[in-house]
């Protein structure tokens, strides 16, 4: 990332290259000049009328993502925004489409040419935008709408409603850091000194050393190693043991120990090496936090896109705005067309086409009327309806989906992350190898018990386990910071080393396979002329299907004077005909015309034959490519759908996938996983629905795109951005490699152990020699980590 | 030896000088944002139209 003063200062704008778009940057069609459409059109005007046109020249990313949406939905932003005694409101906003500095410059340039606007800041680590201007709560909606023509898609959300406790923690831990790094170094200082003098500083000196060593380091463990000292008594309470036992019984019996050397003016002190380290553990233990801590953002950034609204209607009439989860059963709620459902009901008024692809799977939209039922994650395209809400207990579907995901992750069991595991072995072992030296000199060879304890001191503390400790979580840092780097967000801690080993990879079709919306089927028998008046009517619906017919003549104006009559189709009068474009049946077409069951529209004019538009669920460009390569792997891949079977045998034979199911239930998708594990296969899951929540809860690691359902997205220990499969091949590569590196790590730090071990045993481990044999084994562990950082590697 | 009783009072206190600045930078939230800090530098100052300060 690199933006020269000097292009910043240049002014007036200039196109980029002519066959991408001057704003989004996506690869333009052979017949566009400028713009893709005329969103970024408008964006482009926008950005160059406020001067700030120098960001399409300082950005770095460009790939089409900044495209602004003109379908984006309406949220009621104003409920999100919080005001005070001054008369400033406060809204925060998550962000979506910053791909670099130069997008986070915009924003806050836009932001800040607004007049009434006091501050509008983004985290760029947590991709959270907080927005602070004079004026009543109703002005959200014009800033918001100032950004969003821009192409940044904006999400309200609470952040009384995210977690403050586990950022105090991560403070306590960089606190804690602090403290040890300054003890660290000031207590070196005076080592190193007393080392440095051997034989010439005299008692006297050496002894206020010793005691100006206490006096930084016995308060600064004290307070620093709180961290270790609490999970190894919460350990040792519940009766196990991990890393933190061995830490803190180490870390405890050197301060011990180096204390009474210095009241008894003896002549080693160690206080240095159980500072610094300390001092290299925390800094471990931070990464490892600050990890879980991008991964947590992440997945609360999802959790609050469930935080919408819905318009319930009092009995006397008048609406008003609450949360989906306070909606009592019983109420009548609003849903304008456009608009998620966002509570389970009945429908009372009203017809509507409802997409149901995030509940079932099923590409083509269901038609709805009085008396049908919906469901929350539903959304409701092309005719406002009315609807009470059913059962909000146990009754509704999302409850019924839930309690499959808990049955399911009840039968994972509990993943033994690698490193504890390896704590378990290791803690016993390093107590009793410090026990037999002791008893080794004490008994056998005869020394005081002073000395004996000295030299098993001396075990302990050269095998306390830094290099341990940082072996695992700087590999994951480093993993999960490339990840996010290429779109892929890691929620779980352990989902790398769980990915490492499956062999199995299972698809979900609709939004996992395929792009999720439906595109039109070129024809060679249709003329352009039908079809530009087909995209004309079209345009004003938001059925998915007209949506894809406008798609794809995306210049054509909207026809005045087009009704719409949802389940069934668009008519537009024509003098005293009608034109229709809509069902077969809509448009009088006799069934017997030639049809594969796939989505389809068709054109009815009086007079001339009916014209026929096919529709078809595209896969994702690079998805026959990745699941190639998932078997050059040697990873068996599968796809189970909820979809009809014609359509899931079509893209399975186009994605060259030989194991398929469709018409799967979501309990049936679920028991299948759970039958691969039963065969001892190891399985990994990629779906988007809210039909596969429970199978991607019942595989041993699950992933899913960022435009997957809420609950999926909250399931799924992988989130992945974009509209490319790429990112499946790239987080199973990078976690094969990780376990690799942290194998590694894990031999380097035991070897370095193994040679000095031996050495502590013989009782020549001076204070020098434990201080320079932990920092260097740690530094060596890192060292070895980073190289996962390095591009073209693992890739 | 005299010296060192005026030269580790002194190391000790710069310490804890720098000890306190990160503290307080900690307190104040500088930490919070790491991304953002590296690429803010880079930017040039928006220029603002007169606003009363926050």
């Amino acid at each position: 990332m690199s933006i020269a003063a000097q292009a910043l200062a240049a002014s007036g704008a200039v196109a980029p290259a002519a066959s991408a778009c001057a704003h989004c940057g996506a690869v333009l069609a052979a017949d566009r000049e400028r713009f893709c459409c005329a969103g970024c059109a408008a964006a482009y005007g926008i950005v160059c009328d406020l001067g700030l046109d120098r960001f399409y020249r300082s950005r770095t990313a460009q790939d089409g993502a900044l495209r602004p949406d003109p379908e984006a939905e309406a949220i009621d932003y104003a409920a999100y925004v919080t005001g005070d005694a001054a008369g400033h409101s406060t809204l925060h906003l998550m962000v979506e489409g910053i791909n670099c500095a130069a997008c986070v410059w915009l924003i806050e340039s836009v932001l800040a040419r607004e007049p009434d606007v006091i501050e509008g800041r983004i985290n760029v680590a947590t991709r959270r935008l907080v927005v602070r201007w004079e004026g009543p709560a109703w002005d959200a909606r014009r800033h918001v709408r100032r950004l969003a023509a821009l192409g940044f898609r904006l999400i309200p959300f609470d952040p009384r409603r995210l977690a403050a406790a586990e950022q105090g923690a991560e403070r306590e831990i960089l606190r804690s850091m602090a403290v040890a790094g300054f003890a660290a170094g000031n207590v070196m200082l005076l080592s190193v000194s007393v080392w440095a003098g051997h034989g010439e500083m005299g008692p006297a000196t050496r002894d206020l050393m010793h005691w100006v060593s206490a006096l930084i380091a016995l308060p600064a463990i004290a307070y620093a190693g709180r961290p270790f000292f609490r999970s190894a008594l919460e350990a040792l309470r519940a009766g196990r043991t991990n890393m933190d036992v061995p830490i803190s019984i180490g870390v405890l019996l050197a301060a011990g120990m180096s204390l009474f050397e210095t009241v008894t003016s003896g002549a080693t002190a160690y206080f240095d090496s159980a500072v610094t380290l300390l001092f290299f553990l925390l800094a471990g233990r931070y990464l490892d936090v600050r990890a879980r801590g991008r991964a947590r953002a992440a997945a609360e950034n999802l959790l609050t896109l469930a935080a919408k609204s819905v318009t319930v209607l009092d009995p006397d009439g008048g609406m008003r705005a609450v949360p989906a989860q306070a909606v009592m059963a019983g109420a009548t709620v609003l849903v304008a067309a456009g608009e998620r459902f966002g509570v389970d009901g009945r429908i009372i008024d009203g017809r509507s086409d409802v997409d149901t692809s995030l509940v079932t799977g099923e590409s083509v939209p269901a038609v709805a009327g009085p008396g049908s039922s919906v469901f929350a994650g539903m959304v409701n395209l092309t005719a406002p309806v009315r609807m009470t809400v059913t059962a909000t207990g146990e009754g509704t579907l999302l409850a019924e989906i839930v309690r499959l995901m808990e049955a399911a992750s009840r039968g994972r069991g509990r993943f033994v992350a690698l490193a504890d595991r390896v704590a378990r072995a290791y803690a016993p072992a390093v107590h009793a190898l410090a026990a037999l030296t002791f008893l080794g000199w004490y008994g056998i060879i005869g020394a005081s018990a002073h000395d004996a304890l000295l030299t098993a001191i001396a075990v302990l503390i050269i095998t306390c386990p830094c290099a341990l400790g940082l072996a695992v979580p700087v590999v994951q840092v480093v993993a999960s910071g490339r990840l996010l780097r290429n779109g892929i967000l890691l929620k779980s801690a352990t989902a790398l080393e769980r990915l490492a080993g499956v062999d199995t990879v299972v698809f979900d079709k609709t939004g996992t396979l395929t792009v999720g919306r439906p595109e039109l089927c070129a024809d060679q028998a249709r003329s352009a002329e039908d079809q530009c008046l087909a995209a004309s009517i079209a345009a004003s619906s938001r059925h998915p299907l007209a949506r894809a017919l406008h798609r794809a003549c995306p210049d054509t104006a909207p026809l005045a004077g087009v009704a719409e009559h949802p389940g069934r189709g668009l008519s537009l009068a024509d003098g005293s005909d009608e034109i229709r474009l809509g069902s077969r049946a809509f448009c009088g077409i006799a069934a017997e015309a030639a049809s594969d069951g796939g989505p389809e529209l068709w054109l009815g004019r009086p007079g001339r034959p009916p014209v026929r538009f096919e529709f078809t669920d595209a896969l994702r460009r690079d998805a026959a490519e990745i699941v190639q390569a998932l078997r050059a792997r040697g990873l068996d891949v599968r796809l189970l759908s909820g979809d009809r079977t014609p359509v899931v045998a079509d893209i399975a034979r186009q994605a060259g996938i030989d194991l398929w199911q469709g018409e799967c239930t979501p309990a049936r998708k679920a028991a299948e996983l759970a039958a691969l594990r039963a065969q001892g296969r190891h399985v990994f899951m990629v779906g988007d629905g809210l039909n596969d929540a429970p199978a991607l809860d019942a595989a041993d690691v699950s992933a899913s795109p960022a435009t997957a359902a809420d609950v999926c997205q909250t399931t799924a220990d992988i989130v992945f951005q974009g509209d490319r499969l790429a990112p499946v091949r790239e987080v199973l590569d990078v976690a094969r490699r990780s376990r690799r590196l942290v194998s590694q790590n894990l031999v380097l730090a035991l070897s370095y152990n193994l040679a000095a071990v031996p050495l502590a045993i013989l009782g020549y481990v001076t204070p020098l020699v434990a201080a320079v044999a932990m920092s260097s084994s740690s530094v060596i562990v890192i060292g070895n980590a980073l190289r996962l950082a390095r591009p073209g590697r693992g890739a | 030896m005299n010296s060192l009783l005026l030269l580790i009072p002194a190391a000790l206190s710069l310490g804890l000088v720098g000890l306190v600045a990160f503290l307080w930078a900690l307190r104040s939230g500088q930490f919070d944002d790491l991304d953002g800090a590296a690429q803010r530098i880079l930017f040039d100052d928006v220029d603002r139209p007169d606003k009363k300060g926050d």
